[in-house]
């Protein structure tokens, strides 16, 4: 192994560290907000490379049916609750945000779609075709049930995981699909070189970070997520309604995994069920990070991402073992030192 | 109330309507994983005529999603309710295993649609469609001693398919003069193969064998590439289909792999045995499901139906479908079935191996402007 294989696999594993840290990065915010484990966190990967990569191809991609439906289910539970209490005032909303606006992202898609337009314009389709079902899907899944334990949450996480994946294999079918390069440029970096497009993954993660860093420490809202994670009943005694935060929670998650599939696309051929896996990693690097820590999530990230490259040289047969063994011993810590608190439950 | 005495008495004269025909019990999975091939296999299950040797029949097909658990699950349905006469299935090796299993035990015959590994009982019940994974590899080793080519590097599936290639490939290794040198494993969905590209860089083998399937082959093949990997990259007859040259683009230009013959009929030369038969069935395929989605999978369904109908006609001589003996007489009849033409090659079944392709079920074929083409 020579000193340039070294540095090959370490830019190789930052790389897919940095994807990782943002999802990972996701799933912590989701789970210290609403304490729902987002298993369906990789589908949003999945979902917004395969879009990429047909309005690439000039066809509409079949998110949109997805979209327009899941807004029409979120629509009408959201009416129900309003017939039920007679409180009227919010409806303009609702149906502004769950059905006017995907119909709306939908039309554009079809329009677009024989175009081919720019680069820019096709990824904000996507983002815009994609993300609205991270809040589609709390309103769907989990906000009816949002004082239930993390159990449950987290057996309708994975219920959600299996319908998404499911319309997501009816809709882009079971082969691949590889987006378009964003740039085929090279950089010399020593003696090797760099690619556009890990070097964009790269800036685009901590880009991200700095936002999510500047939203949650100067925002009025970022500060209200932060105060539901910290304690939900208290958050509420002062005016922080939680169905916000868990929509606004969602919101963030659907953007960090959009985000993620436009820019792993061009990367390596995505599947319907690919984006799973790529999550189910981003949610070791979380473990490594106590579950707790968003620096600590980053950080561990970052080395799953190493270790993987590293082991893809050394033992390839044996890499995912490899990967998902390290997380064993956070485990055996994790649930040495916590104190099994029985009133989490009881809420 | 008398509307549904009139539908019982209609259920019951479908019923016995139905004794008649031939129970044809099939699983694939056409979600999960494996679901880009179960697809045309399915797809090839809308062009079967409405009987077989002559006789009715009725194909029930039924989804494992990929899952073998499922597919023998689906299996002993398919025996005990649906009392089909023939399995068929599935397209993952260890999904067809598992039906195999449940076929032997039951005393069913099994038409096996994957290059799937059984013996003793359970072979003794199943036939296999596919030309095996040797004889398909064969054709890649003789394309590499053509070229003189001494080290070999492999990249393939984590998985059983992944195992068979190379076990395949090695075994031609001696008598076509190479060696293997590298065997690194990555998965379908794994989001980068650098290390296993680097190690195989640093081998620098004369050639390398990919044992992916469909999309999954492009992965290797598009970094060894990107790496400036300049010598001949070959892949295994699961890679064959349209959807693989869309995501590698101008990176898998001169990819060589070999295929069954329907994949590439109108290039073969006439004389080819099974030009008609495969030409004749690509069309149709086309016509039903659109422009360039041939693929060899569809053909393994459609030629396991062509391996029933020429078995079928000397096991109704014995018995009538719907019994043990129908089963027992389909069974023998299949093991000696006799220059069947199907779409992948003639069929004379072994009685040992119950496989009954030879070198004329395979081609090697090559992508040349955005397709794949015919190798002379």
């Amino acid at each position: 192994m020579t000193f340039d294989i070294v540095l090959w696999l370490a830019q190789d594993g930052i790389t897919n560290g940095a994807i990782y840290a943002l999802l990972a990065l996701a799933l912590l915010l989701v789970f210290s907000v609403t304490r729902v484990i987002f298993v369906p966190q990789g589908e949003f990967i999945s979902y917004a490379a395969l879009s990429l990569a047909l309005l690439q191809a000039g066809q509409v991609p079949g998110v949109v049916y997805v979209l327009v439906g899941g807004g029409l289910i979120a629509a009408a539970l959201d009416l129900a609750k309003a017939f039920r209490s007679r409180v009227w005032s919010k409806i303009p909303l609702v149906l502004a945000a769950y059905v006017a606006f995907p119909c709306a992202m939908a039309a554009l898609a079809w329009w677009a779609a024989p175009l081919k337009l720019d680069l820019v314009w096709q990824v904000l389709i996507v983002l815009g075709l994609v993300v609205p079902l991270g809040p589609i899907v709390w309103r769907i899944a989990f906000q009816p049930l949002a004082n239930a334990s993390v159990l449950v949450l987290f057996i309708a996480a994975i219920a959600a995981h299996y319908v998404l994946q499911g319309l997501g294999l009816v809709f882009f079918g079971g082969e691949g699909l590889r987006s378009a390069a964003f740039s085929d440029a090279r950089f010399a970096l020593g003696v090797i070189q760099a690619s556009a497009q890990s070097l964009l993954v790269i800036g685009a993660s901590i880009a991200v970070m700095i936002v999510l860093w500047l939203f949650f420490g100067r925002s009025i809202y970022g500060k209200a997520l932060r105060a539901t994670a910290i304690n939900r009943v208290g958050a509420r005694l002062v005016g922080i309604r939680t169905e916000l935060a868990g929509t606004l929670s969602f919101f963030l998650a659907a953007a960090i995994g959009t985000l993620s599939g436009i820019l792993i696309g061009p990367i390596t051929t995505i599947y319907y069920d690919t984006g799973f896996l790529i999550g189910l990693k981003g949610f070791v690097g979380a473990i490594l990070g106590g579950m707790a820590s968003f620096p600590l999530a980053v950080a561990g990230s970052i080395f799953l991402g190493l270790l993987e490259a590293y082991a893809s040289f050394f033992s390839s047969a044996f890499k995912e073992t490899i990967v998902f063994l390290v997380i064993i011993p956070p485990l055996i810590w994790l649930s040495l030192r916590s104190r099994h608190v029985e009133e989490e439950e009881e809420e | 109330m008398k509307a549904r005495l009139a539908l019982f008495a209609l259920a019951a004269a479908v019923a016995g309507a139905a004794q008649a025909e031939i129970v044809v019990g099939v699983s694939l999975g056409i979600t999960g994983p494996g679901a880009s091939l179960g697809v045309h296999y399915r797809n090839a299950y809308q062009l079967m005529p409405k009987t077989l040797g002559g006789e009715p029949v009725r194909y029930i097909i039924l989804d494992d999603a990929s899952d073998p658990t499922n597919a023998a699950k689906n299996a002993r349905k398919l025996i005990s309710e649906d009392k089909a006469d023939v399995l068929m299935g599935s397209n993952g090796v260890p999904s067809a295993v598992q039906m195999a299993q449940a076929a032997a035990e039951a005393k069913i015959p099994m038409v096996v649609l994957t290059p799937a590994n059984v013996s003793g009982n359970v072979l003794h019940w199943s036939f296999i469609v596919p030309q095996t994974t040797e004889l398909m590899m064969g054709a890649i080793a003789g394309e590499m001693k053509k070229k003189g080519i001494k080290t070999v590097g492999y990249i393939g599936y984590t998985d059983t398919w992944g195992d068979l290639v190379y076990k395949a490939t090695e075994s031609h290794a001696a008598a076509a003069g190479f060696k293997i040198v590298t065997n690194e494993r990555y998965a379908r969905a794994d989001t980068s193969v650098t290390g296993q590209i680097l190690k195989i860089m640093a081998a620098n083998p004369d050639a390398v064998v990919v044992g992916g399937s469909g999309t999954g082959g492009a992965l290797p093949h598009v970094a060894l590439v990107e790496r400036g990997y300049k010598k001949p990259i070959y892949h295994n007859h699961g890679t064959v289909n349209a959807e693989f040259i869309k995501v590698g683009g101008k990176n898998v230009a001169g990819a060589v792999a070999v295929t069954g013959p329907l994949v590439v009929p109108e290039e073969l030369p006439d004389s080819h045995p099974t030009k008609k038969v495969s030409l004749d069935f690509t069309q149709r395929y086309e016509k039903a499901f659109g422009a360039g989605t041939r693929n060899a999978f569809a053909g393994y369904a459609y030629d396991g139906m062509l391996l029933l109908d020429a078995a079928v006609p000397a096991a109704l001589k014995k018995a009538k479908p719907g019994t043990p003996e129908f089963r027992e007489a389909l069974r023998a009849s299949l093991e000696s079935v006799k220059n069947v033409v199907g779409t992948h090659g003639i069929y004379n079944m072994d009685p040992k191996t119950h496989n009954g392709l030879d070198e004329r079920a395979r081609v090697v074929v090559q992508v040349e402007n955005g397709a794949w083409h015919y190798m002379k």
